[in-house]
């Protein structure tokens, strides 16, 4: 029988490991096309930019979300004494 | 900073009034911002000097940026976003002060910095368009849409407050525990990945309020493409 504190830290490291992948390509896929509309058209950089900016914020949004779950696993988990 | 993330260590107390390290750090940070912006702008001349050069290229950026969000006026949002922004700037490049942690990477100043957005997206939207005006608002395009809308207003609150604390606390975190690991010169890649992470969340949290604002304020017109996002 596994305990709850071993079953908590191995969530979280699911949690943080697959909660990585998408935001990952995500990234990945933004920048690759903010790269592209930038050499497409770079008098529209700064605009272009400033948007990445923000988007990539949006989408590294669900990894920190993630990383506050597995936190909340190992420092403030409600089902260890 | 090796700890737990989410706990607080208290500095003294007031009798019973507990009074923990950010809050101490949180008015370091105010007296420092109150007092540069009084040294800064005590003697403004017409031929700006350095200094007051730095500040008016700092406040033309911050107009600008208002502009192309809000459409017009900026002399309304200028206090708001600019305090928002230079108060998150200053406190997440706090780290650098050796001894110093910085509060944002605790919860509770950023739910405070998240309730003073909620709020404000409130009291704009009310004092612009009239309070029948600001509370229709919740039922475009259509009502179906009501439920949506006032869970949005809750979400992307806990929201802007999540991203902020994740990103400067796993900032220090991972200084911390790198430094538990090796101790000279190899943190400092990380902490200075570290000031852009600061500096683009700064950015981030004072943009996203902007946009907040200006869905709340705009009757309906299209607001430009600083992105409507949501989330």
């Amino acid at each position: 029988m596994i305990s709850i504190e071993a079953l908590s830290v191995i969530m979280a490291a699911i949690a943080v490991s697959f909660g990585a992948i998408g935001p990952a390509l995500a990234e990945g896929r933004a920048v690759a096309s903010a790269m592209e509309a930038i050499a497409r058209q770079p008098e529209a950089a700064g605009t272009i930019s400033r948007t990445l900016f923000v988007g990539l914020a949006m989408i590294e949004t669900m990894a920190i979300y993630c990383l506050v779950i597995a936190l909340l696993l190992l420092f403030a988990n409600p089902y260890v004494g | 900073m090796t700890g737990s993330p989410l706990d607080l260590s208290v500095a003294f107390s007031v009798g019973p009034v507990a009074v923990s390290e950010p809050v101490v750090i949180t008015w370091g940070i105010i007296v420092f911002l109150g007092l540069g912006s009084w040294l800064l702008t005590r003697r403004m001349e017409a031929r700006a000097g350095t200094g007051q050069a730095v500040l008016e290229l700092v406040v033309g950026a911050l107009d600008d940026q208002i502009r192309a969000a809000v459409g017009h006026d900026p002399a309304r949002f200028r206090t708001l976003v600019g305090t928002l922004f230079l108060f998150i700037l200053t406190a997440n490049w706090s780290s650098l002060v050796p001894g110093i942690e910085p509060p944002t990477a605790h919860l509770e100043t950023d739910a405070a910095l998240a309730g003073i957005v909620f709020a404000a997206t409130i009291w704009f939207g009310i004092t612009s368009r009239g309070l029948g005006g600001y509370l229709r608002g919740f039922a475009e395009p259509s009502w179906v849409m009501l439920p949506l809308n006032l869970v949005e207003q809750i979400t992307r609150t806990f929201s802007l407050m999540v991203r902020l604390f994740g990103n400067v606390m796993s900032g220090v975190f991972v200084v911390g525990i790198v430094l538990s690991l090796a101790g000279l010169l190899v943190p400092i890649p990380l902490m200075a990945l570290d000031l852009l992470t600061g500096a683009v969340q700064a950015y981030i949290f004072a943009t996203l309020a902007l946009v907040f604002i200006a869905s709340a304020v705009s009757d309906g017109r299209p607001t430009p493409p600083t992105g409507k996002e949501t989330s």
